[in-house]
């Protein structure tokens, strides 16, 4: 087939070339866009926090007229009510193990600092950030953490602290992503490292796989998988208590924990939020990106679906408005297949115009976004698909109208207009 | 004349009603996707106090130095205080009112026995804070000057709190127990609940889901019986000192600071004074960077701190996006309909119709494919931002409301974006020949 005479055409067509070619360049770059930003999301929102997240909550609560002072003998009664809650849910039916901790994955609370190789180093001038757990020898086991080398830690090691106390422990579990950053090599076990900053030595016995920071947010980034277990029960005047419950038992162990609680020590604040599964907890750190995702979503179907609706539209304008032309065409030996392929390559042209800008348009919208807010760069493979989608849906728009074009009977011809 | 335009243009979109769908569909979606967005963002970039907000400053003093900066990533200098030079600046009184103020957790204990204790949110405040912020009060008033000198153990309650100790009466006078410790109630809030909660960004992130904040307590009562703070505390060293003194000893920041100053000459000073304070401290030799400050009035702090999300924006962006791809797509479609009519143009021109009258009935009609589109947009509208609550976090997605002004707008977007769509078209119609329109007919 022949395009000198479709341009042709076309060229007395100009005003509504024009329109559907920038409306697909501008659904290209605007689709892209939000597709890509869906897949950040998406891969955001999937990726592991190196938990065993299933059947496992969180409970945290405050005591009332707990001793608040940092002498030794509040930090004991402290950490005497703390054992006496960890004692209590251990002992429920349903509960597998319990750990004390500052904080999990997810949860946006955070205390994080700096290790170095050598002592005293100034806090900003560690070799990697971190930031800082701390549990009991059971938190490794209630978290379902994968120790790859080393040991986990046992009852002897785990000591207690205030905790403004800034004093270090003797010994720290590192995930893999801290130990490799700090000892290439992968011998991390037995070495000996600074926490922030301190002159005391700790050493590392122990490698998890994975576990995430508790900051989802871009400032936690650079480090997202650099996490230091301490071996140390914090004592404020509040806690917070990691527990994995018996398979299935869940909800029960969940339901139970409240009315434990207060029968342990009435004396204390636990409000609705107090008893936390993981699953809720992932949700609500998730939410906004999962509703990001959502909207742009939505929008990308929308748009898709306007734009599609355009072009059924005003191809059955045209195909209207050529009936006689393509009744001439016929009745001089043009095929049916031939009708339709004419409009489908006259589609497949203005689409192909119209992707042409369009790369370009997603391609200066994504570097507008960069620039302007926190973004990374677009792959060109999804631009490359934009590509795609826009022309299959422009032969997908354009071919019930096309076929009602190679309907039309040569008879017209020989009809006056 | 009017009317029989609208009749006319009403007679053409029944002959296509697929065409007349169609446009009527995609400026609906169109503009309530931008107007779903627009409502959000609308929510939260709105000044909280737009009468005020240029009086009200933000200092913020460099006291890590540029090292820092450049070892943390970070541009701006920090943007909370020590307590040190929180307590300076307090005690140096420059501005025309200010308060240093962190954020507390503290519980309280209800008189009911058998009730449990709650955990509840607020701030520690000087006295100036109410007038600077222009709390309402239901009942009482803030503390004075001398209560917080004497470090006295009075309270402002929230009206929530208030309801949920004393049920709905004046309970300005009565006792409420904090962490233990008893405070005279001074005041009861009226509903206050800014948004963003400008006062303090740095802890709050900007908006704060779960209602207004329950207690305000004097800050050196606070310190005094050494009630921790429950918000960000950010530090380039470890503190010498253990516990909550050794944080107050420290160079660590926690607290947010506030000042209202009143004319540009009152700012000049300010700034004059913030400069001497900052030399005075090089000059004892707390440091060895030059002397460096920032002074920055409420919206251009809300601006730093990026309170306005991201997200927000980008959402904002692309829905306007989809309004362009929208119009463009009703500019074709209009098009099409129009120059398909070239006979029943010819035959008016040639009646004498001045070009005038074409555009005239041709505009009319792409508005009534807007005012229909806005109609359905308005719809949209409404279930999208019913449905934010299910996209959005809570504390965002709560101030998304429909009013009347989004539904004016909604509207008047939708037709006059609409108009604007049809006018190439029009001017494409008002062009038509009518003598070889007539001929080929």
């Amino acid at each position: 087939m022949k395009l000198h005479p479709m341009i042709a055409a076309l060229r007395r067509h100009k005003a509504g070339v024009v329109l559907i070619a920038l409306q697909i360049a501008l659904t290209l770059a605007i689709v892209c866009n939000a597709v890509f930003i869906i897949g950040q999301r998406v891969q955001r929102v999937n990726r592991p926090t190196g938990l065993d997240e299933q059947n496992l909550y969180l409970v945290t609560q405050q005591w009332v007229g707990a001793p608040t002072g940092d002498d030794a003998d509040s930090i004991q009664k402290m950490d005497a009510m703390q054992r006496e809650d960890l004692a209590a849910l251990r002992a429920m039916p349903d509960v597998a193990s319990v750990t004390p901790t500052n904080s999990l994955p997810l949860l946006n609370q955070s205390s994080n600092g700096a290790m170095s190789l050598a002592a005293d180093a100034k806090l900003l001038d560690g070799n990697a950030r971190t930031t800082y757990y701390f549990g009991d020898e059971n938190f490794v086991r209630t978290l379902g953490l994968h120790l790859v080398a080393g040991r986990d830690f046992n009852a002897g090691d785990v000591t207690n602290k205030g905790f403004r106390n800034t004093s270090e422990p003797a010994v720290v579990i590192v995930t893999k992503a801290l130990a490799d950053k700090l000892f290439p090599k992968g011998d991390a076990v037995g070495k000996i490292v600074y926490l922030d900053g301190s002159g005391t030595p700790t050493t590392i016995i122990g490698v998890v796989e994975r576990l995430q920071v508790p900051s989802t947010g871009s400032w936690a980034g650079t480090f997202a998988w650099n996490a230091t277990i301490e071996p140390v029960r914090l004592n404020g005047n509040f806690s917070s208590y990691a527990v994995r419950a018996k398979p299935g038992r869940l909800l029960a162990a969940m339901k139970t924990t409240t009315p434990l609680l207060y029968k342990v020590n009435p004396l204390r604040v636990l409000d609705d939020d107090s008893v936390k599964s993981f699953a809720d907890i992932r949700s609500d750190a998730y939410r906004a990106d999962v509703g990001m995702a959502a909207l742009m979503g939505v929008i990308c179907l929308i748009l898709l679906g306007v734009t599609a609706a355009g072009i059924v539209g005003l191809t059955s304008f045209w195909v209207g408005q050529r009936h006689r032309q393509i009744g001439v065409r016929r009745a001089l030996g043009a095929r049916k297949v031939d009708i339709l392929h004419y409009f489908q390559m006259e589609n497949l042209l203005i689409a192909g115009i119209g992707a042409v800008v369009g790369v370009a348009l997603a391609i200066g919208l994504n570097l507008l976004l960069m620039q302007h807010y926190e973004m990374d760069r677009m792959p060109v493979l999804y631009v490359l698909a934009g590509v795609v989608v826009v022309l299959l849906l422009g032969q997908g728009a354009v071919f019930s109208p096309a076929r009602r074009a190679s309907n039309v009977p040569p008879v017209v011809a020989t009809r006056a207009a | 004349m009017f009317a029989y335009y609208l009749d006319l243009a009403l007679r053409s979109l029944k002959r296509s009603p697929g065409l007349t769908l169609l446009m009527v569909l995609a400026i609906g979606f169109g503009v309530a996707a931008s107007m779903t967005t627009w409502s959000v963002f609308r929510a939260v970039s709105g000044d909280p106090i737009p009468w005020k907000s240029s009086r009200l400053f933000v200092p913020q003093l460099d006291i890590w130095g540029p090292d820092s900066r450049k070892k943390g990533g970070y541009t701006d200098i920090s943007d909370a205080f020590d307590y040190t030079d929180a307590v300076a600046l307090m005690r140096d009184h420059r501005g025309k009112l200010q308060s240093a103020m962190y954020q507390v957790s503290p519980s309280v204990v209800p008189a009911d026995a058998a009730k449990h204790p709650i955990n509840v949110t607020g701030h520690a405040v000087f006295s100036e804070f109410f007038p600077m912020v222009e709390a309402p009060f239901k009942y009482g008033s803030g503390w004075s000057a001398q209560d917080d000198t004497n470090r006295s153990h009075v309270v402002v309650l929230s009206d929530k709190l208030n309801q949920k100790l004393f049920g709905d009466i004046n309970s300005v006078g009565k006792s409420v127990n904090i962490e233990g410790k008893d405070y005279r109630v001074a005041g009861v809030l009226d509903r206050w609940n800014p948004q963003p909660r400008y006062y303090d960004v740095v802890n709050t992130g900007g908006f704060v889901g779960d209602g207004a904040e329950d207690v305000f307590l004097p800050f050196n009562t606070a310190i005094d019986v050494g009630m921790p703070n429950d918000g960000n505390t950010n530090c380039n060293e470890i503190p010498k000192g253990s516990g909550f003194v050794g944080l107050q000893q420290s160079s660590c920041v926690w607290i947010s600071y506030m000042v209202e100053l009143d004319s540009s000459a009152d700012v000049d000073s300010y700034k004059n004074y913030l400069d001497g304070y900052m030399r005075q401290q090089q000059q004892a030799g707390r440091f060895n960077w030059p002397p460096k400050y920032e002074l920055r009035d409420l919206p251009a702090w809300l601006n730093s701190q990026h309170v306005v999300p991201d997200d927000t924006k980008v959402s904002l962006l692309v829905a306007l996006g989809l309004l362009i791809v929208c119009l463009v797509n009703t500019a074709g479609l209009l098009l099409a309909k129009f120059l398909r009519r070239s006979g029943e143009i010819g035959v008016r021109r040639a009646l004498g119709a001045p070009r005038g009258a074409v555009y005239a009935q041709f505009l009319t009609e792409a508005g009534m494919v807007g005012a229909a589109g806005g109609v359905l947009g308005l719809l949209l509208t409404g279930a999208g931002v019913a449905c934010v609550g299910w996209v959005l976090p809570k504390d965002i997605a709560a101030l998304a409301k429909l009013d009347v002004s989004l539904l004016a707008m909604t509207l008047l977007v939708a037709v006059i974006a609409t108009v604007l769509a049809g006018l190439y078209p029009t001017w494409r119609a008002s062009r038509v020949q009518p003598a070889w329109q007539l001929k080929s007919n």
